[in-house]
């Protein structure tokens, strides 16, 4: 089986940024993205997912090297400052290289 | 009292005890769906029966509190404390704009005593949501100020608490008292009923915030006790002025002394990055809103019965 890596990235951030972290990831140029609804704690205290103004999404998009790249970029000038943000990359194998 | 308040302690006390007892995000969504489409239907239902004349000056008189009560709310914060300009804004947008549930808990204590209320109270309700948001962004970025606009306009004027109380009120004015009447088991009787439970989880919210209480906290507790009464004492008078009967002047009242913390919350987050958010949220639901719902509606409903006597 061939196995192409390409990167995932992964944002979790307060709910509230959904719209505009989606305009960025698009874009960027990113072929598409996955939310979820996320919870946990960290520097900026309890964030729980029942409630839209402190609940975090955990936002994924599975991109070329490249994009990814762009993409932390933008998000770290726009909004590191002020929003609970936390953006972190990995690499992945996909069987699909072209869809991404 | 009324019982559906004791919901609210319930809720309180579960959360303080931290008692695993919390609401599905879905079943809150669902029941502050219910509770603006009730309130909605009920006024449009009400204002087809009416004639609509003159609704003009008093929608006018009403939106003028919106723009007064951020710009008096700003100054007074500013001079007093020495809170950034941003947090001072964004606590002018939460005291501007209004709180529904506060506004529910006045329909049910008004109810209650059989005291009849007014049938543009609701369109009232949908016109003070908005213009505190806009001057609490102005206030705080200057008019000029590169902002993201398009972004809070759509947040502001399609946020779901808009859309459902139009909704409702359109659909309540087309379809009239008799075209309503299927629907009323759902809206109108379960009304307590949706109240309760929806305090119930406002309750654990509110002893969340609470627990954020601990910076800042006598500024918080004080914007939180001394912006409500003097605002509602305006909307009193305003409604006093406008004509409105002592029910439509209690929730009036209880309107301009509520504070938002849903649609103002998620806009000022946005438009408003730098302004701490749990500041404003923390004075607007743990605090105004326990106090309003507790002391705030009676009082209010005092002090419109007092001014309607004094006028007559």
């Amino acid at each position: 089986m061939e196995i192409t890596e390409v990167k995932l990235l992964t944002i979790i951030a307060e709910a509230v940024l959904e719209p505009q972290l989606i305009e960025v990831v698009e874009e960027k140029g990113a072929g598409g993205y996955t939310i979820t609804d996320a919870r946990g704690s960290g520097s900026r205290g309890v964030r729980s997912a029942g409630w839209t103004h402190n609940g975090n999404i955990r936002l994924e998009v599975i991109c070329t090297s490249q994009v990814a790249d762009d993409i932390a970029a933008c998000l770290r000038e726009r909004y590191y400052a002020d929003y609970a943000m936390v953006l972190f990359v990995t690499d992945v194998g996909v069987l699909r290289p072209d869809k991404f | 009292m009324d019982p559906v308040i004791w919901f609210f302690l319930l809720g309180v006390l579960a959360g303080f005890m931290r008692s695993d007892l919390r609401m599905p995000k879905a079943v809150y969504e669902l029941l502050s769906m219910i509770l603006l489409l009730t309130i909605g239907l009920k006024g449009g239902v009400e204002l087809a029966q009416q004639p609509v004349g003159g609704l003009v000056l008093q929608v006018l008189a009403v939106a003028s509190i919106g723009i007064v009560l951020p710009l008096v709310v700003f100054s007074v914060i500013r001079a007093l404390s020495s809170v950034a300009r941003a947090d001072a804004a964004s606590l002018a947008a939460h005291y501007g704009s209004v709180s529904v549930a506060t506004y529910a808990v006045g329909v049910s204590f008004l109810a209650t005593r059989n005291v009849p209320v007014d049938a543009q109270l609701p369109l009232f309700l949908v016109i003070l949501e908005v213009p505190a948001i806009m001057i609490g962004i102005v206030l705080a970025k200057g008019a000029a100020a590169r902002s993201n606009w398009r972004g809070v306009m759509h947040e502001v004027f399609l946020g779901k608490s808009i859309v459902l109380l139009i909704g409702g009120l359109l659909i309540g004015w087309l379809s009239g008292p008799v075209g309503i009447e299927p629907l009323e088991p759902l809206f109108f009787d379960l009304f307590k009923g949706v109240l309760a439970l929806f305090l119930l989880e406002m309750g654990l919210i509110a002893a969340n915030q609470a627990g954020d209480l601990k910076r800042r906290a006598s500024l918080v507790i004080l914007t939180g006790i001394l912006i409500p009464v003097p605002a509602a004492m305006l909307g009193i008078g305003v409604g006093h002025l406008i004509g409105l009967n002592v029910g439509g002047m209690t929730l009036l009242g209880v309107l301009a002394g509520s504070a938002s913390y849903i649609a103002a919350p998620a806009a000022m987050r946005i438009a408003v990055p730098d302004a701490n958010p749990s500041l404003s949220l923390s004075a607007s639901l743990g605090i105004t809103f326990p106090f309003n719902i507790f002391i705030g509606v009676p009082l209010y409903h005092e002090a419109a019965k007092w001014l309607a006597g004094a006028g007559a």
